[in-house]
C-alpha cells in the first residue's frame, strides 16, 4: 500500500525526522488557512498529491510566490488527473495539493530504507547524486551508491556509518544528524511495518542542515493487520477500480492492456498463462489468481471483475485441478456463466483430478465454453477466437 | 535416496485441528507419510485424527520424537511457530502459510541464523514431496511419480505443472521442493541445487522462477561452478508490468530489478536450458537426457 507525500511527511514528524511544513489544500477556498500554516514571506512549493514520482516533470511541484499563484496552481490541478512517466495514460486524480514551506538548497542527496531481498534484513541505500532517478544513477555510477546493512536485530553498525558520514563528506554537526534520521527511519520502517521509506531528496541547507525535502513510503500489505492508523490513510482513487474492487473480494488481479482476460489459480500459473497467451501472439488483459479453491461463487466475482474490462473479447480459464476435482470446478464455472451474462467466448483448460469429466461437463453445457486439457490448445483456441 | 523428507521423517502439524491442515494432514496420512501429531495451544490432550494433539511443540517433540514440522497456523502467527519449532528440536520446518508479514521473516532469518541444525522451507509454499516415500504439503499426490527429476520452484501451481510434465514424459521426480513466493524465505534455490547435485537419486533438475528479486540470478552463478547435472528452467512473468505485485508478495519488478528477461539471461550463460514456453518443460528435459 501506497501513502501520499503529506502523509508520510505527518508519519516523519512524528519520529522527529525534519520536514518542511506544510498546508492543505483540498478546495480553492483553503488556499488562505494554508498560507496561514507556513511561513510565506519568499513564497512556497505547491506539490499535487498523488501516488507517483516524476510530478515535477510535468508542472505538478511549482515554486509559488504569491497566493495568486497558488490559486492559479490549484486551479490548474484540482479534480483534474495527473499524468507522468510513472503512470498509465489515464493518470492518477488529483484530490489534495499541499504547499511547503521553501527550503534553501546547498546539495541534494538521495537516501532510502528497502527490504534487501539478497542479504534478509532491512538495508540503507545512501547516495550523494540525488533529486535524480536513483535507479539511472545505480546503472550508470554504482560507486556513488552507499549500502548500510541493519543486522542482527536491526543494529546499525556505528563503524560502517561512520565511514558511509565521511564518503559523504559530512561534517561532524551532519553526521549527527544524520545518526538521529538514520534512527528515525529505522525505528519507524520498523514499526509501521513499510517496505519501502525514500527521501529522494535529502537535502543539505544552506545553514548546512540535513533536511527530508521529499517523503516517498510504500507499507506491507500483510501487515496492515496490526497498522490499523496506516490503513485509514488508504486513498482508494489513487488505485486502479477493478484492483481495488478485487481485493475486497481476495482476488489478486492487476490489469493490463490485452483483450484476453484470464483466470487463473495459483500466482505463479498465472503469470504463466499470461506469458504463454503473449507466446501465442494474443494479449492478456489482466493477471487474476482465484487462489486455491475455485467455488462457484469465487469463480462468479471473477469472471464479473473480467468482464468489467470493456476491451475483454474473450476469456481463457486455467486451472490446475489438483486435489479440487475438475468436474467440480466446471460445475461451479457454468454455475457462474449462467448466472452472469456472459457475451464472449470462453476456453477452459482444465487438468489434473478428473479432467476428462470436467471437460465433458463444459462442453456439453450448450454454453459458449471450450474444455482443454492442454494449456497450449487452450492458449491457441482463445487467441484464435479473439481475432 | 531422496532430500529432505523420507522414510526417516516424523512430521507433526502446527495449527493440526484447522480445517486446512486437517485436509492436507489426512492426504499427507494417506500418502504414507508418517504424521505423529500435531501441536493447537489450548486443544493439548485431545486426539485428532486419531493422533494426538499437543499445547506446545516441547511436548509434542518430547513424546513423538518428531524431527519434522509443517506450519499451517494463521499469518499472524507464523513468526511465533517458527521459532517455536527451531527453538525445540524440530529440524525441518515447512511453513505453507501465506501472508506473512516481511519484516517477520527477516526477525525469523536471525533467529534461524544461530542454528545450523534447523532448515525453513517457505513460507508462502507447496511443500515438499519425496514421491513414493513421504508428502508434507498441500500438492496433489496423483501427478506425481517417483523419478529422476529434482525439482525446485518459487510458485505452487507452477510446480505441479512441472511434475505433470515429467510424469507425462516417464521421468518421475526424485524430490519436489516448493521454495516459496515470498521476497524473503528461508531455503534458497542454491540450496536446493546443493542437495540435488549430491543426490543420487537426482539426474536431472528443474527449476522454475519468476520475476522479483535476485535468487535466479545467485543460482545461475552458482549453476556456472557447482552444477553437473542438466538443468531446465522456466521463469514466470515475461508479461507482467514494472512495479505491480503479482499475487505473491515477492513478485514485483522494482525499481527495474528482477525482470524475467534478467533472469533467462543470466541462467542462459550459466548454460542452463532455458524454457520460454511453460508447456515445453517436460519435451525440453526429454531431449537433454
Amino acid at each position: 500500500m501506497n501513502l501520499h507525500e503529506y502523509q508520510s511527511k505527518e508519519l516523519f514528524e512524528l519520529y522527529n525526522l525534519p520536514v518542511s511544513k506544510r498546508g492543505l489544500i483540498r478546495k480553492l477556498s483553503d488556499v488562505e488557512k494554508a498560507i496561514e500554516n507556513i511561513d510565506f514571506t519568499n513564497g512556497c512549493v505547491a506539490k499535487v498529491q498523488a501516488h507517483t514520482g516524476g510530478r515535477g516533470k510535468v508542472g505538478g511541484v511549482v515554486l509559488c510566490k504569491t497566493k495568486e499563484e497558488i490559486e492559479k496552481f490549484v486551479n490548474n490541478w484540482l479534480g483534474k488527473k495527473i499524468v507522468t512517466n510513472q503512470t498509465d495514460d489515464q493518470g492518477l486524480p488529483v484530490n489534495i495539493i499541499s504547499i511547503d514551506e521553501l527550503t534553501s538548497i546547498e546539495a541534494e542527496l538521495y537516501m532510502s530504507l528497502i527490504v534487501d531481498r539478497a542479504d534478509k534484513c532491512v538495508s540503507m541505500i545512501v547516495s550523494r547524486a540525488g533529486g535524480m532517478n536513483i535507479e539511472e544513477v545505480a546503472e550508470t555510477n554504482p560507486e556513488k551508491i552507499l549500502k548500510i546493512k541493519f543486522q542482527h536485530g536491526h543494529k546499525i553498525d556505528e563503524n560502517q556509518f561512520y565511514e558511509v558520514c565521511r564518503k559523504l563528506e559530512f561534517n561532524s554537526e551532519q553526521s549527527k544528524q544524520f545518526h538521529e534520521i538514520a534512527k528515525g527511519c529505522k525505528k519507524l520502517f520498523l514499526e509501521k511495518d513499510l517496505s519501502l521509506l525514500e527521501i529522494n531528496p535529502l537535502v543539505i541547507t544552506s545553514e548546512g542542515n540535513l533536511h527530508c525535502l521529499d517523503a516517498k513510503i510504500n507499507v506491507d500489505e500483510n501487515a496492515l493487520y496490526r497498522q490499523e492508523d496506516i490503513l485509514s490513510m488508504r486513498d482508494s482513487s489513487q488505485e486502479d477500480e477493478r484492483e481495488y474492487q478485487a481485493k475486497k473480494h481476495d482476488l489478486s488481479y492487476v490489469s493490463l492492456d490485452g483483450n484476453i482476460g484470464c483466470m487463473v489459480n495459483g500466482a505463479g500459473l498465472a503469470m504463466g498463462t499470461m506469458d504463454t497467451i503473449k507466446l501465442y501472439n494474443g494479449e492478456p488483459a489482466n493477471f487474476l489468481d482465484v487462489g486455491g479453491t475455485a467455488t462457484k461463487e469465487r469463480v462468479g466475482e471473477a469472471l464479473k471483475l473480467i468482464l468489467s474490462d470493456n476491451n475483454v473479447k474473450g476469456i481463457l480459464v486455467n486451472i490446475f485441478g489438483g486435489i479440487v476435482r475438475c468436474d467440480l470446478i466446471a460445475e461451479g464455472i457454468i454455475g457462474a456463466i449462467n448466472e452472469i451474462e456472459v457475451d464472449v467466448p470462453i476456453v477452459v483448460r482444465l487438468q489434473g483430478n478428473m479432467s476428462t469429466e470436467g471437460k465433458e461437463l463444459l462442453n456439453s453445457s450448450g454454453l459458449n465454453v471450450i474444455g482443454e486439457d492442454s494449456l497450449m490448445k487452450a492458449s491457441q483456441k482463445i487467441v484464435e477466437l479473439v481475432k | 535416496m531422496s532430500v529432505l523428507i523420507g522414510s526417516k521423517t516424523k512430521a507433526i502439524f502446527q495449527g493440526f485441528t484447522g480445517s486446512q491442515a486437517t485436509m492436507h494432514a489426512e492426504q499427507c496420512i494417506a500418502y504414507g507419510t508418517k504424521i505423529v501429531g500435531g501441536v493447537t495451544p489450548g486443544k493439548g490432550g485431545q486426539e485428532h485424527l486419531s493422533l494426538p494433539v499437543f499445547n506446545t511443540i516441547k511436548e509434542a517433540v518430547t513424546e513423538t520424537n518428531a524431527n519434522t514440522s509443517v506450519i499451517f497456523v494463521p499469518a499472524r502467527f507464523s513468526k511465533d511457530a517458527i521459532i517455536e519449532a527451531a527453538e525445540n528440536g524440530i529440524e525441518l520446518i515447512i511453513c505453507i502459510t501465506e501472508g506473512v508479514p516481511v519484516l517477520d521473516m527477516i526477525d525469523v532469518i536471525d533467529a534461524l541464523n544461530h542454528n545450523e541444525n534447523v532448515r525453513l522451507i517457505g513460507p508462502n509454499c507447496p511443500g515438499v514431496i519425496t514421491p513414493g516415500e513421504a508428502k508434507l504439503g498441500i500438492m496433489p499426490a496423483s501427478i506425481h511419480t517417483k523419478g529422476s527429476v529434482g525439482i525446485v520452484s518459487r510458485s505452487g501451481t507452477l510446480t505441479y505443472e512441472a511434475v505433470n510434465q515429467t510424469t507425462l514424459a516417464g521421468l518421475g521426480q526424485s524430490t519436489c521442493i516448493g521454495i516459496g513466493g515470498d521476497p524473503i524465505n528461508g531455503t534458497s534455490f542454491i540450496d536446493c541445487l546443493k542437495m540435488f547435485e549430491s543426490d543420487d537419486q537426482t539426474e536431472s533438475i528443474v527449476m522454475v522462477g519468476e520475476i522479483g528479486g535476485t535468487a535466479e540470478e545467485e543460482a545461475a552463478e552458482y549453476i556456472k561452478g557447482n552444477v553437473s547435472k542438466p538443468v531446465v528452467s522456466y521463469i514466470a512473468g515475461v508479461t507482467a508490468p514494472k512495479g505491480k505485485r503479482m499475487g505473491h508478495a515477492g513478485a514485483i519488478i522494482s525499481g527495474g530489478k528482477g525482470t524475467a528477461q534478467d533472469k533467462f539471461r543470466a541462467l542462459e550463460s550459466a548454460g542452463v536450458s532455458v524454457v520460454t514456453d511453460l508447456n515445453l518443460i517436460g519435451s525440453k528435459l526429454t531431449e537433454l537426457l
